[in-house]
């Protein structure tokens, strides 16, 4: 079999004979396609295909190619030899060259093309918070419903979600409070040794974990873990059309996926909090008796007497908050997901990062009230 | 047609199972050059898994797979390289790239032809869309904003892009429109005729089996049960065979390339 494709060109007086033989595929276009555009359409031409063995569609576009081209000059071309199959194959092709349909897109372009995209961001935004509330608004809603209707209520959803989203996190939560209460030690013993006030590293611990740190903490590890996990669950349902068809069948998405979430976070990420905060003091702790000598009796009584109870509450009152930020921005992200896997990674991630943000956001206007009314 | 026809692929004593259940079970089947054959099979008989065998989706407990002279039980990653370019798959819901656009999605196999200009690449891409039947500014179109059957069609697109030997179409009319469906065999057969096409067809279509099919094979019994022309299944002595080919869709259908 001759594999390998040969072009050859003799021009004459009143026409160019290109003579094709061997086989004419893909694989030789990158090499064929200059030649033939070298062809000059400065007269008519011939094209003898005795000899080709083989051609493919992509050959067969090149020569119709070059067949527009030649006439586009006012010359025609003649095809003779081809075989009954390749002349059926280039007829195919001919009828299938594409034609644009639609218009160009004429948005506005420069300057004024920028200032386009940046105002409808804007309104996005805008949009975005809007879209925000409305979640929360329908979580309220249907959490509503549940409670005047409890025989509705998803109780083994709720439990399953409570043991992912409370349980499975107790060790990295854990563990982080606890790292992060050994760093406060050991930082505040070696800025407080220096005006000879060690043992106040205790009030230093204690009240930045109970009011501020444990909980904070807590939210982004939980935001990080949990909204990117309700997004891709409910994200993914919404990509195979799982939503619409609860819908058909009479079920609330907002009821059935929403609800049992959402009230899973409220419930579990205060437990959560006083998880972090128990670690937090015991990481302190240890540090403290390690590096100041402050024995465990000593933190122990300097914790009692020089912090008060209303630091936990500070801190706790803010979990639920919390808690309702990230699962609405989560389930929220999910339902926004389109119809293609791309989007479901970028909801996913921009779920993680709202959440984060707005419990950060969030945390700050607790801080103002809180000094405000004087706690 | 000579009687030494030459196969392309030959399968022998395949064996499929998943747990307990046994899909196939000494299953042989010979599909030769050039051919259109048409695999009926009631549902879950076992036809898109039997393809996914072929094309190497699936392993089987058992058997030999010989693809275009290659062995591709023992032959290993060599063999499948060889033939990798020469087929084409269509899958049963189009299996599109998600973040490709269609034209995107046809262009990824032709980025298998070394020195292949962008722009030609394109041009080919194009050229495929309008082809299969898609209007030009679907190649612009992600596959979510598709219908399913503008999602056949694409996904039969990129099975040609490279005018393989062998095109593996499962359900290919399924889901169109009767116009379309016909547009649709009509290509597939001109395909097949102008480039010497092998099309392995998974189908429920009895207007495609009559319309273009050179040759049924019947799946049941965890085997290929028969295989032949349309007309010799007519004669089989099989009660689905026969209630498959002599039912009311199938008469119609019969009576309907008649009058062509
Ligand atoms: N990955 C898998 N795991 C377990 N079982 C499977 C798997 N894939 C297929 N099966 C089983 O194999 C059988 C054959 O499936 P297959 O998809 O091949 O059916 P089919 O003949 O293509 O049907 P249809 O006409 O509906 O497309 C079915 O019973 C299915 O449940
Ligand atoms: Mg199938």
């Amino acid at each position: 079999m001759n594999d390998a494709l040969s072009l050859t060109v003799e021009t004459a007086a009143d026409h160019h004979l290109v003579r094709l033989s061997g086989v004419f595929t893909v694989h030789d276009l990158p090499g064929a396609e200059p030649r033939l555009a070298a062809i000059a359409a400065d007269r008519a031409v011939l094209l003898d295909l005795a000899a080709l063995e083989r051609l493919d569609t992509a050959g067969a576009w090149a020569l119709d190619r070059l067949e527009a081209r030649i006439a586009e000059a006012g010359f025609t071309l003649e095809t003779q030899g081809a075989a009954p199959h390749l002349s059926a194959l280039m007829r195919r092709v001919d009828a299938a060259i594409p034609t644009p349909d639609l218009p160009e897109d004429t948005g506005p372009k420069g300057l004024t093309g920028r200032l386009d995209a940046i105002g409808r961001r804007v309104v996005d935004m805008g949009k975005h918070g809007g879209v925000f509330l409305n979640a929360f608004g329908m979580f309220l809603y249907r959490l509503g419903q549940s409670l005047r209707h409890p025989s509705r209520f998803h109780l083994t959803a709720l439990v399953a979600h409570c043991e992912d989203v409370g349980w499975r996190a107790v060790p990295i939560v854990s563990l982080l409070s606890f790292l992060i209460g050994v760093v406060l030690a050991f930082q505040g013993a070696t800025q407080l040794r220096q005006f000879g006030a060690e043992v106040f590293v205790v009030d230093l611990i204690a009240i930045s974990i109970l009011r501020e740190l444990g909980i904070l903490l807590t939210s982004i590890i939980v935001a990080g873990r949990t909204a990117s996990a309700f997004t891709a669950a409910i994200g993914s349902m919404k990509m195979r059309e799982e939503i619409d068809a609860m819908q058909t069948l009479g079920i609330d998405p907002a009821h059935a996926l929403f609800v049992p979430r959402i009230l899973a976070l409220i419930l579990m990420l205060p437990i959560l909090g006083l998880v972090a905060n128990v670690m937090g003091l015991l990481g302190g702790g240890i540090m403290s008796y390690l590096v100041l000598d402050i024995s465990p009796g000593i933190f122990l009584v300097r914790l009692i007497e020089g912090t008060d109870v209303s630091n936990v509450f500070v801190g706790l009152i803010k979990a639920p908050v919390f808690a309702v930020i990230i699962g609405v921005v989560g389930c929220n992200a999910g339902m926004q997901v389109g119809s293609n896997a791309e989007s479901l990674g970028r909801q996913t991630s921009n779920a993680v990062v709202q959440a984060i943000f707005a419990v950060i956001v969030a945390d700050a206007i607790f801080s103002v009230f809180f000094a405000e009314i004087g706690l | 047609m000579t009687e030494e026809r030459d196969v392309v692929i030959r399968l022998r004593g395949i064996h499929n199972q998943f747990g307990r259940q046994v899909v196939h079970h000494d299953l042989d089947l010979d599909v030769y050059r050039g051919e259109i054959l048409g695999v009926v099979g009631g549902s879950g008989t076992g036809k898109s898994v039997l393809l996914k065998t072929i094309v190497g989706l699936q392993t089987p407990q058992a058997g030999e797979i010989e693809v275009l002279g290659y062995d591709l039980r023992r032959g290993g990653e060599e063999a499948r390289d060889k033939v990798d370019d020469r087929w084409g798959v269509m899958f049963q819901d189009g299996a599109l790239f998600s973040s490709l656009t269609v034209r995107e999605n046809v262009e990824v196999p032709l980025k298998h032809v070394p020195d292949l200009d962008p722009g030609t690449r394109a041009a080919l891409a194009d050229l495929k869309i309008s082809m299969v039947g898609l209007s030009w500014s679907a190649g612009d179109k992600y596959p979510s904003e598709l219908s399913g059957g503008m999602r056949k069609r694409a996904g039969l697109a990129r099975a040609l892009a490279l005018d393989p030997d062998i095109v593996f179409l499962d359900e290919p009319t399924a889901g169109l429109d009767p116009i379309g469906a016909a547009a649709f065999d009509q290509l597939i057969h001109g395909l097949s005729r102008s480039l010497g096409l092998t099309v392995f067809l998974v189908t429920h279509d009895l207007d495609t089996l009559y319309a273009v099919c050179d040759r049924v094979a019947v799946l049941a019994e965890q085997r290929v049960l028969v295989s032949g022309t349309i007309e010799e299944m007519g004669r089989v002595d099989h009660p689905w065979v026969h209630d498959y080919f002599h039912g009311p869709r199938a008469r119609a259908a019969l009576t309907a390339k008649g009058e062509t």
